[in-house]
């Protein structure tokens, strides 16, 4: 046979794409299971450290199931049932309209105080960044923060994994004196921060605005919850 | 024919195949080839070294591969057959890290799949494995992916110590009480341009004890 011929060169493309591809499913289909439960693992790591703890990969289900006592499906309107909040694809609730979102609120338990952890998920610079928040008991309060990034700058958008900027947010508050909703915003060059203010990471402003449209765009989706129920929750 | 075919498995020349890239013939200090990835897992060694291993594996198993078809390659199309092997074996270790060794590849992030982009792979196999059994081939491939990783382990070992202070994440400087005495970690070693630098150290030592590595002017 002529190695160099048109219909060799077509054939032998044809069987080695087969073979590839093949190979390829094959591998993927028989992965998945392990890497779907190393990305829930991953969603628990990253729920306890919004709470201020630190767990290792291996004891994030141990330590997750002694936490975490509650989740809830919350509502625009405030209503809410209790579920699943893990499965939850948030980047899918999120582009629905208002009245048909539901979005989890988890509730630990952590040395008899309770913390209320919000799942947020939004835009950086360049892909997807997400996070958890906690509140305190008052429900306004800001326990704890953690993020997470998918392709932010190296050193510089990156950075809102860090603890220098996530230490920030500890102690803001999402509300005002009034009961109004304010979020929290991420500022640059501010010399005095407020109550609902945090330094943004230099070099880095459309991750850091991505960071503040984050949580504005998710809080917003629980105020009527937490205006109607953070007294009987707590 | 006859007399390749008796020559044992590991013969002297067989093992030249190993040893020669790892030394005199190293593909990052000598071609100064695949340094994109050396400047950049080289920030700590746990992912330098998981980087080397797959390089390994991927290097050898497509060079192997490569070697077995390559009387049945097209020579017109032969770049992209190359490229399909290649892209398929690092595929198999991406999806192999991520499912066994999850934060490791979190950390390796988008730099396994540019293992197909390394120039190394794609050198070899044009070079060597078009043209060579199937045993020299992986033998080749082996060899350069050590000579690659033993650069990357030097490289990662001394921005990891000086940048922060730990060998493989023990705290190595904390422990000899360095920092008591005000001693401080040198943020430049993390950042790229330093893995350039403290290559750039290593090829200088390594001519200047190969002297007929320096070309004549």
């Amino acid at each position: 046979m002529n190695k160099e011929s048109n219909s060799y060169t077509f054939f032998f493309t044809v069987v080695m794409i087969v073979i590839v591809a093949l190979g390829l499913s094959v591998t993927a289909i028989t992965l998945k299971p392990v890497q779907q439960h190393n990305k829930e693992l991953e969603k628990k790591v990253n729920i306890l450290q919004s709470i201020n703890l630190n767990p290792t990969f291996e004891e994030a289900d141990k330590e997750f199931n002694k936490y975490i006592v509650k989740t809830l499906l919350v509502k625009k309107d405030g209503s809410y049932t209790e579920g699943n909040g893990l499965d939850l694809n948030l980047k899918e609730e999120l582009n629905k309209p208002d009245d048909q979102r539901v979005l989890p609120l988890f509730i630990a338990q952590v040395n008899g105080k309770k913390y209320y952890i919000i799942p947020l998920y939004g835009k950086g610079l360049w892909g997807p960044i997400w996070g958890f928040i906690s509140l305190e008991e008052d429900m306004n309060t800001v326990y704890g923060v953690s993020f997470g990034h998918k392709s932010e700058t190296p050193g510089l958008g990156a950075k809102i994994v860090t603890e220098e900027f996530r230490n920030q947010f500890k102690g803001k508050k999402i509300f005002d004196e009034n009961g109004n909703f304010t979020s929290i915003l991420v500022e640059k060059n501010l010399k005095q921060l407020d109550a609902h203010q945090v330094d943004a990471i230099s070099g880095a402003t459309a991750t850091s605005k991505g960071v503040e449209n984050m949580l504005e765009s998710v809080l917003s989706h629980y105020i009527n919850f937490i205006k109607q129920h953070k007294n009987d929750l707590a | 024919m006859k007399e390749q075919e008796k020559e044992s498995l590991f013969s002297p020349q067989n093992l030249k195949l190993i040893t020669d890239p790892i030394g005199k013939k190293n593909p990052i200090t000598v071609l100064v080839l695949g340094i994109c990835s050396a400047l950049a897992v080289t920030v700590q060694m746990k992912p330098a070294i998981v980087m080397a291993l797959s390089v390994m594996v991927v290097l050898a198993f497509s060079n192997v591969t490569i070697s077995l078809i390559r009387k049945l390659i097209p020579t017109r199309i032969r770049i992209i057959v190359q490229l399909t092997v290649i892209s398929f074996m690092v595929i198999i270790v991406d999806q192999i890290l991520k499912a066994y060794a999850y934060d490791v590849s979190k950390q390796l992030s988008v730099f396994v799949g540019l293992i197909i982009t390394n120039c190394i792979i794609m050198g070899r196999l044009e070079a060597f494995a078009l043209g060579n059994t199937p045993w020299k081939s992986f033998l080749d491939g082996i060899g350069n992916a050590a000579g690659y990783g033993l650069i990357l382990v030097i490289v990662s070992f001394f921005r990891e110590l000086l940048g922060s202070g730990t060998i493989m994440g023990y705290p190595v400087f904390e422990k000899l009480g360095l920092y008591s005495i005000g001693y401080e970690n040198n943020g430049m070693m993390i950042l790229p341009p330093m893995a350039l630098i403290t290559l750039g150290v290593i090829i200088w030592i390594h001519r200047s004890r190969n002297k007929d590595l320096i070309e004549k002017q």
